[in-house]
């Protein structure tokens, strides 16, 4: 657990407070990460689909969040990290948008529109990815 | 370094006899340093007269450190004698922006219709630069910027010499979306840059029964700013950018009410006012 709130830990840039002073206050899943890919936070709404909150995952470095929330093309293939909306936003520096089905911790499957956009700062600069998850209603699914 | 508050007011200037003993001024603080250099934070109306009092004894460099380019932060530059001593060579650093350069922004202040000079017309020398938030040289000093929460591209000043540090946040709103008793110190905005300062000049505009019908505008409560130099482990805080709206006995009030949340530690929190000095050196700090 991360949460240690007198730790200082690393300071996190201007865009990503904001961005998880956004997070923390909407209903959506919202995923946060750094400049250097770690998953720095995730919200209440986000740790339903994960199955976890945030206060017991902490921080997970980028090489081990694949393993923390599996993502899968509605047909069921695997989707590569660097090819999911994140990853695409990260390594790409680019917005994606993307269908995909996720698996939680407790094996339960749902069905979600995954966006994912870079924060790019004043100057161009790299300071992270925002990804955020709707979930799709079977009535949308329709058709 | 020996600092000299010129302005202390928020959001616009306020003189008149209910602000007479912390004055009514907006921001600007001198610094010099041991090597001669000066420092000047901010360009509000403060700026005036620090610049009378500096355009018979010019420094040979002048650094001009804006915080951010609302009006209460930039309207004394324009008022600002050295500003038009021939070859005088100043540096102007302030935050940065994906759209126009510094300079393109200031003239936006410092051209007709609002302003009879162009920028472009001034007979110093000026040097424009971002803020820098990689630590920089002055002369004997280091100084580093952060981007920190308040109304478009602001930012906030760390001063060190000679292992004391001075920080200067003037217009900051850290609890913006959230309790600061439950954020992480590293998502805490402005937190690295003011952490361990020996000496914390920090919004503290509004009381906490002001703070519910002015969350967003930027703005700190008194409750905020202390948790705020609290988890930073600030030596000393200094209230600054006064509400215009406040008069001498209520920010005094203001002050009684901080001083009641920090039981035991009374004497670390303090009011800005204009004429207040504050000098930082090995023997420590020292307050007039």
């Amino acid at each position: 657990m991360n949460e240690d709130l007198g730790t200082p830990g690393s300071p996190k840039s201007l865009p990503l407070i904001l961005a998880r002073e956004l997070a923390s206050n909407l209903a959506t899943p919202m995923f946060l990460l750094d400049e250097g890919g770690m998953l720095v936070f995730y919200n209440d709404a986000a740790a339903m689909l994960l199955g976890k909150p945030f206060a017991e995952l902490g921080e997970i470095p980028s090489g081990e969040f694949a393993q923390t929330l599996q993502l899968t093309t509605p047909a069921g293939e695997k989707i590569r990290r660097r090819d999911s909306p994140s990853g695409v936003a990260f390594y790409e520096q680019r917005p994606a948008h993307q269908r995909v089905m996720a698996t939680a911790y407790s094996g339960v499957r749902r069905l979600y529109e995954a966006t994912a956009y870079p924060l790019l700062g004043a100057t161009g600069e790299m300071n992270g990815v925002v990804a955020v998850f709707w979930e799709v209603v079977p009535e949308e699914d329709e058709g | 370094m020996l600092a000299r508050v010129w302005g202390c007011r928020g959001s616009i200037a306020a003189p008149g006899p209910d602000t007479v003993r912390y004055g009514g001024n907006t921001s600007c603080v001198e610094v010099r340093l041991e090597s001669g250099h000066a420092l000047v934070l901010d360009a509000g109306t403060g700026m005036r007269p620090l610049g009378v009092g500096m355009q018979d004894d010019l420094p040979d460099e002048l650094h001009i450190m804006l915080t951010h380019l609302h009006m209460d932060h930039l309207q004394g530059l324009g008022f600002f004698r050295p500003l038009f001593a021939p070859n005088l060579d100043i540096h102007i650093w302030g935050p940065t922006s994906p759209v126009q350069h510094l300079a393109e922004r200031i003239a936006m202040y410092l051209s007709p219709p609002l302003f009879p000079v162009r920028l472009e017309d001034l007979p110093s020398s000026l040097t424009f630069h971002d803020a820098p938030e990689e630590a920089v040289t002055i002369g004997s000093a280091t100084i580093r910027a952060a981007k920190v929460t308040h109304q478009g591209p602001t930012v906030g000043y760390r001063i060190e010499e000679n292992g004391r540090a001075l920080v200067y946040l003037p217009d900051h709103e850290p609890s913006l979306g959230a309790d600061l008793a439950n954020v992480p110190v590293a998502w805490m905005s402005g937190h690295d840059l003011a952490r361990d300062a020996d000496v914390l000049l920090h919004d503290g505009q509004y009381r906490d029964h002001e703070y519910a019908s002015h969350v967003g505008w930027g703005h700190s409560s008194i409750r905020d700013a202390l948790e705020f130099a609290n988890k930073a482990d600030v030596e000393k805080l200094v209230l600054f950018h006064h509400d215009p709206y406040h008069t001498d006995d209520e920010l005094e009030e203001l002050l009684a009410e901080a001083r009641g949340k920090w039981t035991g530690m009374e004497e670390r929190v303090c009011l800005a006012a204009e004429g207040m000095t504050i000098r930082l050196d090995a023997g420590g700090v020292t307050f007039s």
